[in-house]
């Protein structure tokens, strides 16, 4: 197993012509937010943020969903994983999220049955080998990740599996866009698009974004070589006074998105209003498992408590989130706040701006 | 079940949480973590020179007539699963860890000691098998097995097996390899590609559905080091990569040795197959483990030398130059990025946990 189109898109070589290019056709300052944490991630890692002309300003964006998943729903997951004869699912990184009180690797090494899946198919698997047990998959996601869920819920439908059930905190990205560009405060010029996302559920509804808002956004992927081709591009629309939607990442994304899946996820999920970690209630934000399949709600299943708007004080991921803050701008990074310890979800997820801020660039801040 | 609440809070709410009041799996994920729980608990109470040092072998000096004999000496736990992977098995691993441990004191190993705790019910043939392994390992590194010890735990307490092994090996040279004796302006070098035991382990685990040919590295590093230290190469300090992998290794030097070291990405070899499963997984080769790769740092004069040396030996083919020691920021490792921009590469805080998306 080997993966193309890595090392072709990291190359010194394509990055500088890119470069190049934005230092010649920039000719004013741009805020440009990446809205994905993948992005975001790639960005610090890279170092791409330091090798633009001083007049390009890289905003990370909301676009990681360990970050906005609210604390009231990592409670849940820490109340449910604390229940005899029930097995909590997850995906990795959502261990070290600090609940209100405390994380669910501290659940885990308490005797709580909390597993790492890769898949929610996975976890389903568990169910079918464990009938007396309860298997509570946590979803959490943004529209990558809600096909697969879809398909577990459909198959154990199917399948008439009666012990397995989601746990779900799932969010789609236009609506979060719309959210942050409808702030008085916003000082964002154009978009890169999430080009995962995209690749799902294509990109037909960020056009009436730019539309409306006026706004250019470059479905974009995730190499250092695709995010300044992206950047390019955006800066290229800004420059000519345009505000379109451009697909950068082609060689995964079309306009219509993948419909198999679309199709999968319509069947399952409904639109529902969500509470944003940081961001607060955004309408028809989310996606809830519909009436058909409810029983497959561990929400309603256990009768867990409502989402709430909850933080840590001293937190600021909300301003994080929205593009207003930088991580290196709140007095508690590296200090009070460290990946160990973290106050709020920025912190914790590899793709949270103040985890790949700490990881990759602490000796700018002050800690 | 009962949950308690975090009483050693720097603010007033529930956060911060820091899992003082129990071990979580990230105490021994060669993190941030596990060295916190190293230096507060273990270190505290056993307090000592020699232990001070934190190299992977106590060296123990003893005279005799009038001369100084120095002999090194480790132990190390072997917990691996699947018990069988490709490229080795937990008995092969358990006899190379402990005679690399040795040779990054340079010692050429001699005697080791086997441990083995038994589950009730685990299946004699499987046992047959790894011992054999122990002993054809044992065999190729030119040591042996001379003290043992064997405890059974009832099914449901252990997990098949585990294997602890202690090893001395005597030191015929007077160089002092350990991390204090690393020197601004000393080159780094790798032996070979990074991250195969991790990843060979994470797909031959179950539940993972991807497929590679990627082999384990797992392999004694003594032959490569004897070679070394007969050639006359001046290593400061030599270091195994295990657990937490190059970045890990890298920190724990700069730290100790109160250095900065750089490196540059581009000359860190991976295997394309380790990249591609890294990329699915978000994991970053740099941080998973080895078991047959280590990193040596040698004057700037002795690097044609050293790495002759080690072109020699399989285990050492892809050995290059990755990097250099500087002066500061003390305990500070950064990397050249692909692309040329300079950044940090941290100790992580516990395991690399597998990302969403």
């Amino acid at each position: 197993m080997t993966l193309k189109y890595m090392d072709e898109y990291r190359s010194a070589e394509l990055c500088n012509q890119y470069v190049e290019c934005i230092a010649t056709i920039a000719s004013r300052p741009w805020k440009i937010m990446e809205a994905c944490g993948g992005q975001t991630h790639s960005i610090v890692k890279y170092g791409i943020d330091q090798i633009l002309p001083a007049n390009i300003t890289l905003v990370h964006g909301p676009g990681c969903p360990v970050c906005v998943t609210p604390m009231s729903t990592i409670d849940a997951a820490i109340d449910l994983a604390a229940r005899p004869n029930l097995v909590l699912c997850t995906f990795g990184d959502m261990l070290r999220v600090p609940g209100s009180q405390q994380d669910l690797m501290a659940v885990k090494a308490q005797g709580g049955d909390v597993r790492i899946v890769y898949s929610p198919l996975d976890a389903l698997k568990v169910a079918r080998d464990n009938p007396q047990l309860e298997v509570v998959f946590f979803a959490v996601g943004f529209e990558t990740t809600t096909p697969a869920n879809a398909m577990a819920v459909f198959q154990a439908h199917q399948e008439g599996i009666t012990n397995f059930s989601m746990l779900t905190s799932q969010v789609t990205v236009p609506p979060a866009l719309r959210a942050i560009l409808a702030s008085p405060h916003h000082q964002i010029n154009g978009f890169l698009a999430p080009g995962h996302v995209c690749t799902i559920a294509g990109y037909a509804e960020y056009e009436a974004i730019a539309r409306e808002h006026g706004i250019p956004i470059v479905v974009t992927g995730f190499e250092p070589g695709d995010i300044l081709q992206g950047l390019a591009m955006c800066i290229l629309q800004l420059e000519q006074g345009r505000a379109v939607v451009e697909n950068q990442y082609t060689r995964s994304v079309n306009r219509e998105g993948n419909q198999a899946a679309q199709g999968m996820v319509n069947e399952v999920f409904t639109v529902t209003d969500k509470m944003w970690r940081g961001l607060g209630q955004i309408n028809h934000s989310g996606m809830r498992i519909a009436k058909k399949y409810q029983v497959f709600d561990a929400e309603l299943r256990f009768g867990l408590g409502p989402e709430s708007d909850q933080e840590n004080a001293g937190c600021i991921s909300g301003l994080i989130l929205q593009g207003i803050k930088k991580p290196i701008d709140c007095p508690q990074f590296g200090k009070n706040c460290r990946p160990e310890r973290p106050l709020g979800a920025t912190m914790v997820s590899s793709e949270g701006a103040c985890a790949a801020y700490y990881r990759y660039r602490r000796q700018e801040s002050a800690a | 079940m009962t949950m308690q609440r975090n009483e050693s809070s720097e603010i007033s709410c529930g956060i911060p949480i820091n899992h003082a009041a129990q071990v979580v799996m990230a105490h021994g994920g060669g993190g941030r973590m596990m060295q916190t729980l190293i230096h507060d608990v273990f270190a505290k109470a056993f307090s000592n020179p020699l232990l001070a040092t934190e190299h992977d072998s106590a060296v123990l000096p003893f005279q005799v007539a009038n001369s100084t004999l120095r002999l090194a000496f480790t132990t190390d736990s072997y917990v691996v699963r699947p018990l069988f992977f490709p490229g080795g098995d937990i008995g092969k691993l358990a006899i190379c860890g402990t005679v690399n441990d040795l040779a990054m004191s340079g010692a050429k190993p001699l005697y080791l000691s086997v441990g083995m705790i038994l589950e009730e019910g685990f299946s004699m043939e499987r046992l047959q098998t790894i011992v054999q392994s122990m002993q054809r390992t044992a065999g190729e590194c030119g040591v042996q097995i001379v003290t043992g010890d064997t405890k059974v735990v009832e099914h449901g307490k252990g997990d098949g097996i585990y294997i602890n092994t202690s090893g001395v090996g005597l030191i015929e040279h007077s160089l002092c390899i350990d991390p204090a004796s690393v020197r601004v302006g000393d080159a780094v070098l790798l032996s070979g590609d990074v991250g195969r035991h991790g990843i060979a382990i994470m797909a031959a685990r179950e539940g993972l559905n991807f497929e590679t040919t990627i082999e384990s590295d797992c392999a004694p590093l003594s032959a490569m080091v004897q070679d070394m230290v007969q050639a006359g190469v001046e290593m400061h300090c030599l270091r195994d990569l295990t657990r937490g992998g190059l970045a890990s290794a890298l920190n724990e030097i700069a730290t100790k040795a109160r250095c900065a070291i750089s490196i540059d990405e581009t000359l860190v070899a991976t295997d394309p197959q380790v990249r591609g499963a890294c990329e699915l997984l978000g994991l970053d080769p740099l941080y998973v483990a080895n078991e047959g790769r280590l990193i040596a740092f040698v004057p700037e004069s002795q690097v044609a030398q050293a790495l002759a040396v080690m072109h020699r030996h399989e285990v050492g083919m892809g050995a290059a130059l990755i990097g250099r020691v500087n002066a500061a920021p003390a305990g500070r490792v950064s990397l050249k990025s692909t692309i040329g921009v300079s950044r940090i590469l941290d100790l992580l805080s516990g395991e690399q946990l597998p990302r969403i998306c």
